[in-house]
C-alpha cells in the first residue's frame, strides 16, 4: 500500500527540517492523521521501522493524533460525523455532503536537540 | 516493503519513451546528505505540514502547464483487468485523427502497455514503477518532458491498476476517471470508496458481458452515488464498442 509512500515522505521531510534546525538529533515526531485521510494507522504501523531504519527518524519517538471525520450535509447544514465515506445525513439522508474534517496528514512538529 | 500490496522503496521509476529504435533514459533520484552540528538543549519544531505536500506541489505545476497549452489530462485509475487498457485503445483507434493524443502508461513491470499504443502511433512513454503502486506527480512531470505534447490535446495517464493507493496521489490530471468492469461485482465502490470519491467519472466497463452475468446496474450505480453523488457515469463495451459514442461526445466536449 501507499503507506510507505508517505512514511518515505515524513522522512523526507524530517531530514530537511533537521538540517535547517541545524540540530543533531530528532527526539521525537508528532503526527496527525484524520480518519479519512486514506492512510491505514495498522499499515503505517507496520512500515514505519522499515522507513525510518538508517535515517533522521532511527531513534525518535513517534506519536499520532488521530482525528475523527466529520461532514456538512449540503442540503441541510446538519453537521455529522463520518465513519465511512458513504454515510449519508443522519436527518436528511442525503449523500451530498462535504468532508471538512479528518483528511488531515501532516506533521505537527519535530523535537529535536 | 509493504506487506499489503508489495510496494516498496526498490530503486526509483523507469520512465521510457516508446519509440521505433527505442533506446532507454532512466532517473534516478539522489538524496541530499545532512549536515550535523551539535547543540545540546531541545526545541521543539512546529510544522503543520501536510505529508503530501511535494507530491501536491507538483500535480499543481503539471495542472498550470496542461492549462497553459489547453491540454485536457485524464488520469485513468481501476483494479488490474477492468479493461482500461482495452478501453484506452478503444478511444486512441476512434479519435486519434481529428485530436492529438499523447499517453503515458504507468505499470510496476513490462512496457507491454506503451508497445499496444505504439502500435496505434500514438506517442506514449511508459513508466515502470518497479516496486511502486501507483503513479505519483513527479514522474508525470518527467514523462511529459519526454512526450512534449502539442497545445490543444489529449493526454492519458493509465494508472497502475490498483484501486487504494493511486486515489491519495494527485497527478495534476484535469479529470479522474474510474473504470470498473460489471465483472468485478455491484459493491465494488463502497469496497473501496477513496478512489471513487476522488473520481469526476466513471466508466462501467464489459457491458457485452451483461446478458451472461445480470449485473443490478441500478445497484451498482447507487453504490457509486452514495460515495459521491457527482460522478458522471458511461456504460460502454470497450470490445463492441457500444456506448462509446457518449463518451467521446463527453470528452471532445473538454477540450
Amino acid at each position: 500500500m501507499h503507506e510507505l509512500s508517505v512514511a518515505l515522505g515524513i522522512v523526507d521531510l524530517a531530514k530537511k527540517e533537521l538540517h535547517k534546525a541545524k540540530a543533531k538529533q530528532i527526539d521525537s515526531i508528532q503526527l496527525v492523521i484524520g480518519t479519512m485521510s486514506g492512510v491505514e494507522p495498522e499499515s503505517l504501523e507496520f512500515v514505519w521501522p522499515m522507513a525510518v531504519k538508517d535515517t533522521v527518524l532511527a531513534k525518535a519517538t513517534r506519536n499520532i493524533e488521530y482525528i475523527e471525520a466529520k461532514a456538512k450535509c449540503l442540503e441541510c447544514d446538519t453537521i455529522f460525523p463520518v465513519e465511512k465515506i458513504y454515510d449519508s445525513c443522519p436527518k436528511c439522508n442525503s449523500f451530498f455532503k462535504d468532508i471538512f474534517q479528518g483528511k488531515e496528514l501532516k506533521i505537527k512538529s519535530l523535537e529535536v536537540s | 516493503m509493504c506487506g499489503t500490496c508489495g510496494c516498496g522503496t526498490g530503486s526509483g521509476p523507469t520512465i521510457v519513451k516508446i519509440e521505433d529504435h527505442g533506446h532507454s533514459h532512466e532517473h534516478t533520484h539522489e538524496h541530499d546528505h545532512t549536515h550535523e552540528h551539535s547543540h545540546s538543549h531541545k526545541t521543539v519544531i512546529e510544522l503543520e505540514q501536510d505529508i503530501l505536500q511535494n507530491n501536491n506541489l507538483l500535480a499543481a505545476r503539471n495542472r498550470g502547464y496542461f492549462d497553459a497549452k489547453n491540454i485536457f489530462a485524464l488520469n485513468l485509475v481501476s483494479s488490474p483487468g477492468s479493461g482500461k487498457t482495452s478501453f484506452l485503445e478503444r478511444t486512441l483507434a476512434d479519435l486519434k485523427d481529428q485530436y492529438p493524443f499523447y499517453v503515458i502508461e504507468g505499470d510496476q513491470q513490462t512496457a507491454n502497455d506503451a508497445n499496444r499504443i505504439h502500435a496505434l502511433q500514438v506517442p506514449v512513454v511508459q513508466v515502470n514503477t518497479g516496486k511502486g503502486c501507483h503513479l505519483e506527480s513527479d514522474m508525470i512531470y518527467d514523462a511529459v518532458k519526454q512526450l512534449a505534447p502539442k497545445d490543444n490535446s489529449f493526454l492519458m495517464i493509465e494508472n497502475v491498476g490498483n484501486l487504494v493507493c493511486p486515489a491519495m496521489f494527485d497527478l495534476g490530471e484535469s479529470k479522474r476517471v474510474v473504470v470498473i468492469s460489471i465483472t468485478e461485482g455491484e459493491d465494488k465502490p463502497i469496497k473501496y470508496p477513496d478512489m471513487f470519491l476522488t473520481s469526476d467519472v466513471c466508466i462501467i466497463n464489459k457491458m457485452d458481458l451483461q446478458p451472461y452475468l445480470k449485473v443490478d446496474m441500478d445497484k451498482l450505480r447507487n453504490y457509486a452515488q452514495q460515495v459521491n453523488p457527482k460522478l458522471v457515469f458511461f456504460e460502454v463495451s470497450a470490445t463492441t464498442g457500444e456506448g462509446m459514442k457518449k463518451w467521446y461526445d463527453w470528452l471532445i466536449e473538454q477540450i
